[in-house]
């Protein structure tokens, strides 16, 4: 009988124990309770990215199905850093569209756990239940203003496409273990080396099929554009966030650690969904009028310039993607601050045209907003310029030339919607100003704002840390 | 032909055919019942391998709980599947692509199939001679030790539908009378009950 080494789990023991005290918290002393239970689930997620940053141990648990490794640390750190960001945002909002559900922050603190677990899967069951049980905490936030029909319709259309991923995902496992007799990484991997059959590269192109839904890279993506503009919008800024960048993660060490002999049949595949993501976000956000609908669109074609690294199975391509994944993050939390900043006296606008303006009703938004559009269209020296420079240099290293030139098309397509809002911001007749925004929104603005802008100062320490997480898969 | 194979050629072939009645049926609460008896079936299949426990739980819990609750939801939602079905045809030509395309997916992936007889002894966990232990313990034994991190990661998945049942469906409405226990049982005769003299052929 041996005992499992629990130290290397403990930020998910923390999270799985501290979420069951809180709901106990939450259901004796109502729903007067959600301002504590928001708080106490911040502080616990901040604990476990404590106990993430100080206690350095590396290993496996529970027989190889869990690992902890340095690009599970750096990768665990960016899922918390956005959950707990996300759960603080929503407090201004809860307070003024009578949002306040003791449930939300304690949902987000489950899915975070499934997230958790799904950076640390090194067993096809535990890739599942771990994106299972973040897919299920997600829906239920999703419609989780049930009052309102498009934030149920979001909840559905998310269940129902999510349920059909699972499936193809389950069913995808399933042959690869028919083949290889394993469901550890470790053993699929081992198995591939002596032979590769159909069956097994269809089971691979199956789960690729279900992981490709959870980034919602095209064409996957449907969900998407509806599931965003369908949800309360500190529930869209959590989806952008968090739950890419673990999904991202869990791509990454299914095709770098599972299927690493297999590499010529992913890469297939990664580049294809990689080019059709990044082709659809540019063209398909052009008509949009809604601002978080252009951010589903804006989010689809940022997973296919992330997955242009990730197509040249190098180790320059996965450190490319993580340090995607950390610039994109704090562009979305960024943008997201700024448009749950979009409240009139009236309630919440959400609409491209009701930024017109901006620049003169309420200058530092304006400035900070269209520093976010900048860096997402990727245009130099601000962070996301520094992001798309990685990805494409991994590509052109691995000569994937073809792959580049698309990309960089794209890029110049998409920048047309950013700099349409930009135009809108400072050239456009001001409409009604908003009012003030909440403090916590500006402490989230002013850091990610900062990073955004002074990336190219701490570029050299961020590239160092990406490498060191990528190296994980290449030693 | 032995016994335990017509048995199972009769379970299988009862699977597939009910299995494919459920999907066929035009009335959803034989689609149900055609469920159950897909279960049953795939129970006895379980049976002849000797997986009694699994055989059995599935009975359990898959026909006491899971289909009963869905005879319960088909018969309570008012849906008008004739109106559902007013598109199908619609969908027909690119679902009939997409499923003659996994067809044949399937059988090529079938058809290269062969199961390598070492994979038995290369195991992960083998399984246990069963004349020796019980279908429980060997379960148990697995269970609770090498998957124990399964077993609770799938422990936290139903608490996250717990509480997603509760709270996309529970309103807390001032309008619902509820049961008020105490108050029932501090009610006494002399509190609720009055005795009138009413003269006949009058009211009060």
């Amino acid at each position: 009988m041996d005992i499992p080494n629990l130290a290397l789990a403990m930020p998910e023991l923390l999270l799985a124990g501290g979420s069951m005290i809180l709901l106990m918290i939450g259901v004796y002393s109502g729903e007067s309770s959600t301002r504590v239970v928001t708080g106490l689930s911040v502080a616990l997620i901040i604990l476990a990215g404590v106990w993430l940053v100080w206690v350095p141990g590396t290993g496996e648990a529970f027989h190889g199905a869990f690992v902890m490794d340095p690009f599970a640390r750096l990768m665990k750190i960016l899922v918390l850093i956005g959950s707990s960001v996300a759960i603080a945002m929503s407090v201004g909002f809860a307070r003024l569209e009578n949002f306040d559900r003791f449930e939300y922050p304690i949902l987000v603190v489950l899915a975070t756990l499934g997230m958790l677990l799904m950076v640390s899967a090194n067993d096809m069951i535990a890739l599942y239940l771990g994106l299972e049980l973040q897919a299920l905490s997600l829906y239920v936030v999703a419609a989780i203003n049930r009052d309102s029909l498009r934030s149920t319709e979001a909840g559905l259309k998310y269940f129902v496409l999510g349920a059909l991923s699972s499936g193809m995902l389950l069913y995808g496992a399933s042959l690869v273990y028919g083949f290889t007799g394993h469901t550890g990484f470790d053993g699929i991997s081992a198995a591939i080396v002596d032979e590769r059959s159909l069956g097994l590269v269809f089971g691979l192109v199956f789960i690729l099929a279900g992981l490709a839904f959870k980034v919602s890279a095209v064409p996957f993506h449907m969900w998407t554009p509806d599931v965003y503009e369908g949800a309360p919008t500190p529930v869209t800024a959590f989806f952008a966030a968090a739950p890419k960048v673990a999904a991202m993660a869990l791509l990454v060490r299914v095709v770098h650690g599972a299927f690493e002999p297999a590499v010529s049949d992913w890469q297939q595949i990664i580049t294809f969904i990689s080019i059709a993501s990044m082709g659809l976000g540019a063209f398909a956000a052009i008509g949009q009028n809604n601002i978080k609908r252009l951010m589903a669109y804006s989010s689809i074609g940022h997973i296919g310039f992330a997955l242009v690294g990730l197509a040249s199975g190098s180790e320059e391509g996965v450190s490319g993607v993580v340090l995607y994944m950390i610039i994109y993050m704090a562009m979305t939390l960024g943008t997201f601050a700024c448009i749950l900043a979009m409240r009139r006296v009236d309630g919440m606008v959400e609409e491209i045209n009701d930024l017109a303006g901006l620049s003169r009703t309420n200058p530092m938004l304006a400035l900070v907003l269209t520093a976010f559009m900048f860096s997402l269209a990727g245009i130099p020296p601000l962070a996301g310029f520094w992001a798309k420079y990685f990805v494409f240099l991994a590509a052109i290293q691995a000569e994937l030339y073809i792959l580049s030139v698309i990309g960089v098309l794209a890029s110049v397509v998409g920048a047309y919607y950013y700099l349409r809002i930009v135009k809108l911001i400072w050239f456009d007749e001001p409409e009604q100003g908003f009012v003030p925004m909440a403090s916590e929104l500006k402490i989230v603005l002013v850091g990610s704002g900062l990073f955004t802008i002074f990336y190219v100062v701490i570029a050299g320490p961020m590239s160092t840390i990406a490498t060191a997480a990528a190296r994980t898969f290449f030693n | 032909m032995s016994v335990i194979a017509l048995f199972f050629y009769l379970f299988a072939t009862v699977t597939v055919a009910s299995a494919f009645m459920v999907i066929a049926s035009r009335n959803p609460v034989h689609s149900v019942l055609f469920l159950i008896l897909a279960f049953f079936n795939a129970s006895g299949l379980f049976m002849l391998m000797g997986a009694e426990f699994l055989a059995l739980i599935l009975i359990v819990v898959y026909v006491g709980a899971v289909a009963v609750l869905f005879l319960f939801v088909v018969m309570m939602l008012d849906v008008d599947f004739a109106e559902l079905r007013e598109g199908f045809l619609q969908y027909l030509p690119i679902g009939g692509i997409i499923g003659a395309v996994l067809a044949i997916e399937l059988i090529l992936v079938l058809g290269s199939y062969t199961i390598d007889p070492g994979d038995a002894q290369t195991a992960v966990q083998p399984i246990p001679d069963l004349a020796e232990t019980s279908n429980i313990k060997a379960i148990g034994d697995l269970l609770y030790t090498r998957y124990i991190f399964f077993f609770q990661l799938s422990g936290l998945v139903l608490l996250v539908a717990m509480i997603g049942a509760i709270v996309l469906t529970l309103s807390h409405r001032d309008d619902v009378k509820r049961q008020n226990i105490s108050d029932q049982v501090n009610r006494n005769s002399k509190d609720a009950v009055t005795l009138r003299g009413v003269k006949s052929g009058e009211g009060i």
